[in-house]
């Protein structure tokens, strides 16, 4: 399962290094939607709740992007139905997808994070980079095994893109409120850790229980 | 915020009780007026195949 | 099949509802704090608690579809999640109510229940479009089921989330479910929960009755069109 998983996964990325098709429109997105609050909040800088709640409201709307265009290579090309016919297990093709998702997000947030530290963000992101560099991965984690999930839902059905933010966000919102509460004191003014712990463990059960439940019930998508 | 007095307060927990049961009200009226139509469908079926 | 003991199972809730609130109305003791409005507490949180129940109920039939491919499952997750959604709408606007009563605004965010049903809500709206925009009805129910086992999983996920922020900015003062509830109140509150149990478990029934009927309505139309194309 690891060995297709894996090839699978180098598939996807190898396309996206050539085609450069879901990383730089994510980016550009996240980029453009900062200077969107910008000129909408009429604010120069934010800090704490605000900070906080632009820097991941942003991610996850951008994050819709990555996931809508997530099985796009195999439905143009027609090769997803070479890829059923193989003896893959959908198992390891939900590992793969939801992998180059996560990497996906993390290349992203390579620009993202500190273009928000740049543009909007008040005090600077200094001594907190551990501690957001956890909540970084927990919540991506999180967001890839829901996004593979939903991109797979969304697969089949005639309104796709329509379907697959309408239920990727919602699934989100527990995502969403533990890194922002998380974040939150990580850029304040005068920079504290509250209740990291609480916080990343309920991402922390989030992504266990979507990770779980993705793999077990992903046998039952993308078939025929 | 104070407690509203009562004649006030009733109105919104009426409106509270009117909500719910109307809801109930309203799903089982369709559920069984569709039933009726089944059944009478069923009836009519039921005639003809005796025919 | 469905229809064995549903007449009883019905006036047993008829009945159920009629004590919850004459209870309500005439036994529980008023509020202290919130008054007469308070009373709208016995009909909004167990609404809630029967739609959330009723939601990861669905999940757990859609397993069960899942696991055996016998279609009756799919129809009764389907059902049960149906009557959820009803309810659910019945939370909001009567939590709405209850708002506006007590702070004076039609929607308050520090109230864990309201703000986590509205997210819910939101969710299973995308459910109709997604069963019904997926022709093939193996896959529809294949793709429901995935939905809505995700889909209860979410919502304790959701609801301990929401809980969690709110507890931050504010403290909960309007849902006074559990134990610091005084006897004739918790009698009350759980006599109107039951009656709202025994009320979904009537209205999933009857609802399976009449598609039930309407199956075999259209099983018996094919049969007669068919032997009739064979006489014909």
């Amino acid at each position: 399962m690891i060995g297709a998983a894996r090839a699978i996964l180098r598939k996807d990325l190898r396309l996206e290094l050539r085609t450069k098709e879901s990383v730089p429109a994510m980016t550009l997105f996240t980029l453009t939607v900062y200077v969107l609050f910008h000129f909408g909040l009429d604010r120069d800088s934010l800090d704490g709740e605000l900070a906080s709640g632009v820097l991941w409201v942003t991610l996850l709307l951008a994050s819709v992007i990555g996931v809508s265009r997530l099985f796009a290579a195999e439905r143009e090309q027609g090769g997803i139905d070479g890829l059923l016919l193989a003896p893959v297990d959908r198992t390891s093709l939900f590992v793969a997808k939801a992998a180059a998702l996560f990497l996906f997000l993390a290349a992203v947030e390579v620009v993202a994070v500190p273009a928000f530290a740049l543009l909007l963000l008040g005090p600077g992101l200094g001594g907190a980079l551990p501690e957001l560099l956890a909540i970084l991965v927990l919540g991506d984690l999180g967001i890839a095994a829901v996004g593979a999930l939903v991109a797979a839902l969304a697969a089949e059905t005639r309104a796709r893109e329509l379907i697959a933010p309408l239920l990727l966000l919602p699934l989100l919102v527990p995502v969403l409120i533990a890194c922002a509460q998380a974040t939150e004191p990580l850029l304040r003014q005068d920079q504290t850790t509250e209740d990291l712990g609480r916080w990343l463990g309920l991402l922390t059960l989030y992504d266990v229980v979507f990770v779980l439940l993705s793999v077990a019930v992903f046998d039952y998508l993308l078939e025929d | 915020m104070p407690a509203l007095p009562l004649d006030e307060a009733g109105k919104y927990v009426a409106g509270a009780y009117v909500v719910f049961l109307t809801l109930v009200v309203v799903y089982v009226a369709i559920i069984g007026a569709k039933i009726a139509r089944i059944e009478r469908e069923l009836t009519e079926l039921a005639s003809e195949d005796d025919k | 099949m469905y229809s064995k003991g549903f007449k009883p199972l019905a006036a047993a809730t008829v009945v159920a509802l009629a004590t919850a609130m004459t209870l309500v109305f005439f036994y529980a003791p008023l509020d202290a704090d919130q008054g007469f409005v308070q009373k709208i507490f016995y009909v909004h949180v167990p609404m809630a608690i029967v739609s959330l129940c009723g939601f990861v109920a669905g999940g757990i039939m859609a397993i069960g579809y899942l696991r055996t491919g016998d279609s009756s499952w799919d129809l009764r997750s389907y059902v049960a999640i149906h009557i959820s959604i009803i309810l659910g709408v019945g939370v909001l606007a009567t939590g709405a109510i209850w708002a506006r009563a007590s702070w004076g605004h039609w929607w308050v965010w520090d109230e864990p229940v309201l703000v986590s049903f509205l997210v819910v809500e939101l969710l299973y709206c995308v459910y109709y479009p997604l069963r019904f925009s997926i022709e093939d009805r193996d896959r529809q129910a294949r793709y429901s089921s995935v939905f809505a086992i995700a889909a209860g999983a979410f919502v304790p996920l959701n609801f301990a989330a929401v809980r969690m922020a709110e507890a931050y900015t504010h403290p909960r003062v309007l849902s006074q479910t559990g134990s610091n509830l005084p006897g004739e109140m918790r009698l009350t509150f759980l006599v109107s929960l039951l009656a709202m149990a025994l009320l979904f478990v009537t209205l999933w029934k009857l609802e399976l009755i009449s598609k039930h009927a309407s199956m075999q309505l259209k099983r018996l139309k094919r049969k007669l069109a068919d032997r009739e194309a064979v006489t014909a």
